[in-house]
Parts: structure tokens; C-alpha cells; sequence
């Protein structure tokens, strides 16, 4: 019985969720972009693959006698300093931001996640040891703390991976803590304890459904801020290394022409402005919509 | 009279449209009177005290009506004007005494704030009276609580401050929201008592607001009771207790628990009060009501005047039921 | 009070403490082998011996430690790999620089984020309260690096309002001092030069604010209107006070106390953001050196100015925690109590 109200509960939840989000235009908005963004970096990988080029230029090969072609009909971003077309490779682009910034937040939330789960459920000194770890963590800025593994591990994408999923690894600690603490204390977790129910079997039926919600705002908020860290990461010239096409390379590349060719850094930039914005809209639309006391504030 | 609300509708944009939280209310208040406006939660009991202050949220608005205080309409007033009369002729007391006080700033801040405002006392003068006013409302050791953040008194001494500060400038109204409801019951007496003195010593009236017709019993005068948004019925206090006239007010006094009643369960009230957007333009009351026929559904019934006291149904309970 | 204060003074030293580990072994054990960074790929391998004998690095990685920390408490964070200047030399040098520009931004988004979150708060759903909410989520949304290049484009480029890069003219820089442009100009009653100082610091000023200032704008609306609904905002309106003693006595005060955290919290970020506005306009401060000693393994530098970046942090919110029990009556009993 109980198992049942718990699905009812669950499947309106899911159900409110969607109502809400659909009523939500710039959350269901950004959805849409985000669905396209996927789509489009899916596409291009997999052509890519394949070995024929969708894009309408090869993002990484430039023609040297069409450099610095200002925005227009054949080249709708323009050309860069070595004649590569910035509409292709500002597509291109989408590919790392994205799965950098899907690969940086698994990281983080998985090994958060179970940190914070692990001390929150068992509590004692193990809890006391993770959570003070956490603290180091959190007392360096985080950008500075990535930088930091970047400057020892090397430069590179995935040293950029491992670096911005560790310095967020706190965050999903700490929520993953207290949401399990608080279910802990609910007296159904005590029955159940009583009841003889295995610790796993309290983990996977009472304690996931549980955290799931704020874990799942949390991340979508946490791509937007991985795409940004990956993109500051790239315009320090720690993240990919030439020729590949990364939104904040290229911004750090087209600096020398900042006033000879301007469009060279509109176009990755506002790429990686729409990419945030779309995920913060969506994160707090799915914030509002899973927990309804947060909405209109 | 010294209040007199005549026709007063109150409403609110939400978002299923404009709904009306009170409805063509009438009362008055004579000097040195305590009236009880007496309902359950969402009768429009606080929205018709908050109109009277002006001080509704911004989504509400009054739509109909007049509100004279001493023969002068506040509806008309600037906000300039009605601030002059906000906490110094009509103070107002609210249900939480936790929350209704500012907790960053001392009690006795608070209470010098609300005398500075309304009177040219100097800042001595203005300390001497806060002391008094401490000692008035009953509050020991005035001169070191003064010094108190809210959070260090219990929930009794902090509505004592909040009467206090009501008290600051001697005003003719006190409306009281709830005043008893978030304390204990051995406070709640004290509270009272403390209310109805402030009555006997300065003839202030008092607009009492409450669900708990213990309350009214003890202390008001005459009651209103409400019932979605329209008053119900309305006379002196014995009377209505001891000889209800509409089904609801008797529905309401057969719920409270009775140490001489022997029987097993309490009364309920069958049904739920309608959300304010679905009540009908006939007697709200009839869809839950025993005694309700046909013709209780055919429009609204109009006040019937009996000896002191007024009723809004066609199905009085006679006397010698 | 003070008691708490040493108190929480010495909760942070196990922290500091385990901060400079985890900096150390990042730099010690995760790194490649510095000798063949600084000497070249294709140095001697008794050339190599000897540097990292010279160096210290033979070892254990314990002593290695504990030298280390001896020598940091001592003021003495090591020798650069690549000036062979003392790294404390290095970062004073270029302290002023950074902390100038922080403070600046600072100041600036908490005026300016504070001052349109309670507007925002006190006008909800106005045309003013949308635009503003609208500017702040595209502010926490655009790369810092990209809003100071768009801003050098527009104000530098097409207005010429002033320089793009460069904390004064070079012909104006003070001698001596203390390395604060704005208050040597000042002192030297040099107007010219401060001015001129006072140029170039507005684009990158207002480039590190502008994430914190969003920030803190949704921060204060969202405190604000939390604010305005508690049941003591109408006490205050019922005892007839006009709507501005009841919005900046009544609510503002109370709506600050999360808003200092936020501001707080903030000097962190806009640490971390000096690392990438400083880069942008050549603003010769801590920041932009350290992503050149990143970029050449300078590793004694880099964990230098980590650790001095994390003993600033971890001492700002310390004192943001300190500041809100003095504003907070509640937090302060509570404390006391304790």
C-alpha cells in the first residue's frame, strides 16, 4: 500500500513538474535550445565520425586569402585570422562546451553525491572527515582551484574535465548530506529500520527518490557554470589546444584583432552567453517547478 | 459612533480573477465599546480590519462602501493623512507577537519609535512615557527590558510590548487581530484582561478579531459573526451566545468543546466552507445548512431586526428552540 | 564577542593548515618533474640531479613539507623558477595592483547591485524590476573575459572615452609609495595622474563587477521581498510610518543580513575573477602573473598566491560571519549562550 501512494505521489510530482515547466515560456524556451544545442553537437560528432563534413566550411582548416572576412552572405560570422569560418566552428564549438560541461558534472555528482550520501548516513567521525574535506575545497575559489590541477596535471581537455568536476564536488556534497539527513530523521526511516530493512534497501527505495530533485536543479545549474569555467579555462590557454574549435580559444585567439575585427569575438561569446543563459533559465524553471515554495521569488 | 463601516466590499486580483474577501459589510462602534467581528479562518474577519487601517496588499482593493471615523470618510483621506492616523488615533495588534515585532531593533526602540511619530515630546520626555507605558501593560522591570531584543522575551511579554506600542499615543480604536491566538491559555487571559482594561482606564473601543467565541464571551460587548465575507448576524454578546438566531452562529457555538456535556462526539458542521471565489449569490450558509430550504437558494436574505440585534436568514431559529 | 572571535580565529587554522597540504601535494606529487620544465627537455640528467638536490626536492616529500611551511610563516614562500626572485618579492610588488582594482569592484556592485535590488523588491513586476532582473541573469551568464572585451570595443575603440589596457600612463606612474596609484596620486597632489589612473581602472572595475553586482541584485530583491511580507513590516505601516521609513529602517536592515554574506562570499569570486579581468586589460596585478607562471610551470609562484588567495577568503568570511552577529541581535545571544 504504502508503495503504491509513494508511486501516486511520485508520477504527480513528475506530472506537476512538466505543467509547471510548460507554463514556464522562458524555461520551456531554453529547453528547446538546449534540446537543439544537444542535437546539433550529436550531429556534427556523428558526421564527423563518419568522415563527410555537415558544417558549410571545415571548422579547423582556413583559407589564408580569405582571413578576416567581415560577417556576410557566404560567411554569415565571418572568417578568423586564418580564413576559418567562425559560423562552423562556433558550431563546431558546441561539441566541447557541451560535453565538457555534461563530463565535468557527472564527475562532480556522482563522486558528490555519494560523499555527501556516505556521511550523511552514516554520520560519526567518516561524516566529520568528508564534510571537513569539503571545507578545504570550498576555501579556495573554485576557477583559482581548477587553474591550480591545470597548472600540475597539464594543460589540456581533460585535465579540464577532472579539474572543474573536482572543485564542484562540495556542492553536490552538501546537498546529498542534508537531504539524506533530513529523510534519516523521518520516522518512516526509523520504522523501516525497525522493520529490518537492509541499509541498501533504505538507500535505493527512501533516501534516491529523495534526493533526487535538488540534485538534478543543482546540475543543470552546474553545466552553466561548467560551460563558463571551461570557457575561461580555454581563454587562459589551458583547456583544448589548437586547431580545435572551443568557444573561449577562440575568444582568447581573436583578442590581437579586437579593434581590426570585432565580429572575430562576438559570435563565440554571445554562443557561450545564450549556452549559459538557456541552462540558468531551465535550472530555475526546474527549481520553481519542483519545489513550489521557492517560486515568484 | 465613533467607527461606522457601511457597505464596505473588499476584493483581490489573483490569479483566478478578482475575488471579493468581503462583502458589503456594515458595523459600528460606539465610544468605549468592544466589538467582536467573530469567524472562521477566511470569513474576511482580518481583511476587514486591515481595510480599515489602509493597509491592504497591493493586489487587494476596496471596491464599494464608506469607513467614517468620527464622522470623517478614510477612503477619502490622502495616505498622507491616513499615516497621521495609523498608531495615533486607531493602533492596531496582530495574532503573532513573535513575528509582529522587528527583530533587529530593541523593544524600547520600538515602542520610542511609535511616540516620536505621533507626538512632539522630547527625547526624555518620550523615554519617561515608554517606561510608563511598560508599567501600564504590566511588563516588570521596565527600565532593563527596554534594553530586550524581541527574541529575548516569551510570547506573552512581547504582546504586552505590542500593546504597548498600540497604547504609545492614546488612541481611539484598538483593533485586535487574534490577539490571544499564538499564546498559551493561562496568557491568553492575561491578555485579555490587559485589553479590557485599557478600555476601562483610557474609553478606548476596541474592534476585536477572533475565531474563539471563548474569547468573545469573555470580553466584547456586542459581536458580529461573519460567515464568507458578510456578516451573518450581529448583536449584544449575551444574547447571540445564549440565543443564536442564525443556524450558522449555532453550528459554530455547538462546536465548542463543553465541560457539562456528556455526549460522546463534538459537533461538526457538516460540509466546507466555500473557497471565496464559489460563494453564490444566494445565503452562503444554505448548502450546509439543516435547516435550509429551496427558498434559501433563491437569493440573498436580507437583515431581519429583532430586539437589539440583526440577522441574515429567512429561517430564524425561533426563541424557544 | 571577543571570545568568539579568537575563538573562530582558531577554528581556521586546521583549515589553512589542510588548504596548504592539498596545495603542496597538488604541486609536489601531481606535477610533472620541474627540473626538466625549468632546465629544458634536453638537459643532463646530472644537470637535473643537481638542480633538484639544489632545490631541495631530493627529500622526503614530509621534510619537503614542513621546510616549506617553516619558510611561509617566516614570510618567505620560495624562490621563482624563472626570475630566481624571491616569490614574495614578486607578489608585493603586484599586490597593490590587485587589491586596488578588487576593492574598487567591490564597492561597486554592492552600490549598485543593492541599490537596484531594493528597487526591484519595492516595484515588483514593474518594467524597471524586469529590466533589472533581466540584466542581472544575463550578467551571471556572460564570460568576464567577453563582457571587458565587448566593453573595450565599445568605450575604447568606437567612443575613445579611455585606455584598454594599463593601470596609468607610464609617464604619470608614482615612484615609491605604497603602490596604491590612487592614493599616491592623491598624496602627491598629482590630479592629473590620479585622474589618469582613475581612466584606466573604470573599464576593468567595472568588468570584475558586474558578475558580483548580479549577484547581489537578485540577492537583495529576493531578500527584500522576503522581508516585506514578514509580519513586522505591517506593524511598522500600522503604527504610520511613511513607506520609506518602513522600507530602508524596517526592512532594509533586515534584508542586509543575507546580503553580507553575499557581498562577502563575493570577494571570492571576484579573486577568482581578477585571474581572468586582469589577463583582458593587462592590468599588472596578481592575477594576470600568476596565469603566466601557470603557463610556465612556475610552480613556487603558483602556490604562493593560492595560499595567499585562500588565507584572504578564508578571512574575509570570517570577518562577513563577525560583521553579521554584530548587526544580527539573535545571532549574538545565541552565540553567547552557546
Amino acid at each position: 500500500m504504502t508503495d503504491s501512494a509513494i508511486t501516486l505521489r511520485k508520477s504527480s510530482k513528475w506530472g506537476d513538474m512538466w505543467a509547471s515547466i510548460c507554463a514556464n515560456k522562458a524555461a520551456l524556451t531554453s529547453l528547446i535550445f538546449i534540446l537543439a544545442l544537444v542535437l546539433t553537437a550529436v550531429v556534427i560528432a556523428i558526421s564527423q565520425a563518419l568522415g563527410f563534413q555537415i558544417l558549410p566550411y571545415d571548422p579547423n582548416v582556413g583559407d589564408m586569402d580569405k582571413a578576416f572576412i567581415a560577417p556576410c552572405a557566404e560567411h554569415w560570422f565571418g572568417t578568423d585570422q586564418l580564413g576559418r569560418d567562425i559560423f562552423s566552428r562556433v558550431l563546431d564549438g558546441t561539441k566541447i562546451s557541451l560535453s565538457v560541461g555534461v563530463a565535468a558534472v557527472s564527475i562532480a555528482l556522482i563522486s558528490g553525491t555519494l560523499l555527501g550520501a556516505i556521511g550523511g548516513f552514516f554520520g560519526g567521525r567518516l561524516d566529520n572527515l568528508i564534510m571537513r574535506a569539503m571545507d578545504v575545497i570550498l576555501s579556495v575559489p573554485s576557477i583559482l582551484l581548477a587553474i591550480t590541477f591545470m597548472a600540475a596535471m597539464g594543460r589540456g581537455l581533460d585535465k579540464a574535465v577532472l579539474a572543474i568536476g573536482l572543485v564542484s564536488i562540495p556542492e553536490y556534497a552538501r546537498i546529498a548530506r542534508s537531504c539524506v539527513m533530513a529523510v534519516k530523521a523521518n520516522d518512516y526511516i526509523q520504522a523501516a529500520r525497525v522493520t529490518g530493512d537492509s541499509n541498501l534497501r533504505i538507500i535505493l527505495k527512501h533516501i534516491v527518490p529523495n534526493i533526487t530533485s535538488p540534485i538534478v536543479v543543482r546540475a543543470t545549474l552546474g553545466i552553466s557554470s561548467a560551460v563558463l569555467d571551461t570557457a575561461a579555462l580555454g581563454f587562459l590557454g589551458l583547456g583544448v589546444q589548437p586547431p580545435f574549435a572551443e568557444w573561449g580559444d577562440m575568444l582568447a585567439r581573436s583578442r590581437s584583432f579586437i579593434f581590426s575585427a570585432p565580429y572575430t569575438l562576438i559570435f563565440p561569446g554571445l554562443a557561450i552567453t545564450i549556452t549559459v543563459l538557456a541552462f540558468n533559465l531551465f535550472g530555475d524553471g526546474l527549481r520553481d517547478a519542483l519545489d513550489p515554495r521557492s517560486r515568484r521569488r | 459612533m465613533l467607527l461606522e463601516v457601511s457597505h464596505l466590499t473588499t476584493e483581490f486580483r489573483t490569479r483566478r480573477g478578482i475575488v471579493q474577501a468581503v462583502r458589503d459589510v456594515s458595523f459600528a462602534i460606539d465610544r468605549g465599546e468592544i466589538l467582536a467581528l467573530v469567524g472562521e479562518s477566511g470569513s474576511g474577519k482580518s481583511v476587514t480590519s486591515l481595510s480599515i487601517m489602509g493597509l491592504l496588499s497591493s493586489n487587494g482593493r476596496i471596491s464599494s462602501g464608506k469607513i467614517l471615523f468620527n464622522g470623517e470618510d478614510l477612503l477619502t483621506k490622502s495616505e498622507h493623512a491616513l499615516r497621521h492616523i495609523r498608531g495615533n488615533n486607531i493602533s492596531m495588534i496582530f495574532q503573532e507577537p513573535m513575528t509582529s515585532l522587528n527583530p533587529i531593533f530593541t523593544v524600547g526602540d520600538q515602542i520610542l519609535e511609535s511616540i516620536r511619530l505621533h507626538t512632539k515630546l522630547s527625547k526624555k520626555e518620550a523615554q519617561e512615557k515608554m517606561l510608563h507605558l511598560l508599567d501600564l501593560v504590566g511588563i516588570p522591570n521596565p527600565a532593563k527590558r527596554v534594553r530586550d531584543y524581541p527574541h529575548q522575551l516569551s510570547g506573552g511579554m512581547r504582546q504586552r510590548v505590542m500593546i504597548a506600542i498600540a497604547m504609545a499615543c492614546e488612541p481611539q480604536l484598538l483593533i485586535a487581530d487574534e490577539p490571544t491566538t499564538a499564546l498559551d491559555v493561562t496568557i491568553q487571559a492575561q491578555i485579555l484582561d490587559l485589553i479590557y482594561r485599557m478600555r476601562e482606564q483610557f474609553n478606548i473601543s476596541v474592534l476585536l478579531i477572533t475565531h474563539d467565541l471563548g474569547v468573545v464571551a469573555e470580553a466584547a460587548d456586542r459581536v458580529a459573526v461573519m460567515y464568507c465575507g458578510r456578516i451573518v448576524e450581529e448583536g449584544k454578546t449575551a444574547d447571540i451566545l445564549s440565543r443564536p438566531a442564525h443556524p450558522y452562529t449555532l453550528g459554530l457555538l455547538r462546536s465548542i468543546p463543553r465541560l457539562d456535556d456528556n455526549s460522546q462526539r463534538l459537533y461538526m458542521i457538516p460540509g466546507m466552507v466555500p473557497p471565496p471565489e464559489e460563494v453564490p449569490e444566494y445565503c452562503a450558509f444554505a448548502d450546509r445548512c439543516e435547516r435550509a430550504t429551496d427558498k434559501c437558494r433563491e437569493g440573498l436574505p436580507p437583515f431581519i431586526a429583532l430586539k437589539e440585534r440583526n440577522v441574515r436568514c429567512i429561517n430564524i431559529i425561533s426563541e424557544e428552540a | 564577542m571577543l571570545l568568539y572571535f579568537i575563538k573562530r580565529l582558531l577554528m581556521l587554522i586546521p583549515v589553512l593548515f589542510f588548504v596548504s597540504v592539498l596545495v603542496f601535494l597538488i604541486m609536489r606529487v601531481f606535477s610533472p618533474d620541474p627540473a626538466t620544465i625549468v632546465l629544458g627537455q634536453h638537459t643532463t640528467l646530472e644537470k637535473a640531479a643537481a638542480w633538484r638536490e639544489a632545490m631541495g626536492l631530493n627529500e622526503p616529500i614530509v621534510v619537503q613539507y614542513l621546510d616549506y611551511m617553516y619558510n611561509v610563516l617566516h614570510g618567505d614562500f620560495g624562490v621563482s623558477y624563472f626570475t630566481n626572485t624571491p616569490v614574495t618579492t614578486e607578489l608585493l610588488s603586484r599586490l597593490p595592483a590587485t587589491i586596488e582594482l578588487s576593492v574598487i569592484a567591490i564597492i561597486i556592485a554592492s552600490v549598485v547591485g543593492v541599490f537596484f535590488g531594493i528597487i526591484s523588491a519595492v516595484k515588483k513586476n514593474s518594467i524597471i524590476d524586469n529590466f533589472t532582473m533581466t540584466t542581472a541573469l544575463i550578467g551571471v551568464s556572460m564570460p568576464v573575459f567577453w563582457l571587458g572585451m565587448l566593453l573595450i570595443i565599445l568605450f575604447s575603440g568606437y567612443l575613445h572615452l579611455v585606455p584598454s589596457g594599463g593601470r596609468i600612463d607610464t609617464l604619470m606612474r608614482p615612484y615609491g609609495g605604497t603602490g596604491f596609484y590612487f592614493y599616491d596620486t592623491l598624496m602627491a597632489g598629482d590630479y592629473e595622474a590620479f585622474f589618469n589612473a582613475l581612466q584606466h581602472a573604470a573599464l576593468p572595475a567595472v568588468t570584475l563587477a558586474g558578475y558580483s553586482m548580479a549577484i547581489i541584485t537578485r540577492m537583495t530583491r529576493s531578500s527584500m521581498l522576503d522581508v516585506l511580507h514578514q509580519d513586522y513590516i505591517r506593524t511598522a505601516r500600522a503604527k504610520g510610518l511613511s513607506a520609506k521609513s518602513v522600507i530602508f529602517k524596517h526592512a532594509f536592515r533586515n534584508a542586509l543580513l543575507p546580503v553580507i554574506t553575499v557581498i562577502g562570499l563575493q570577494f571570492g569570486s571576484l579573486l577568482s575573477g581578477a585571474v581572468l579581468t586582469e589577463t583582458v586589460f593587462a592590468w599588472p596585478g596578481i592575477g594576470a602573473y600568476s596565469v603566466q607562471c601557470i603557463l610556465r610551470s612556475d610552480f613556487p609562484v603558483i602556490q604562493g598566491v593560492v595560499l595567499i588567495v585562500a588565507f584572504v577568503f578564508v578571512i574575509m568570511n570570517l570577518l562577513v560571519d563577525l560583521l553579521y552577529a554584530a548587526l544580527d541581535p539573535r545571532v549574538k545571544y545565541a552565540q553567547e549562550s552557546a
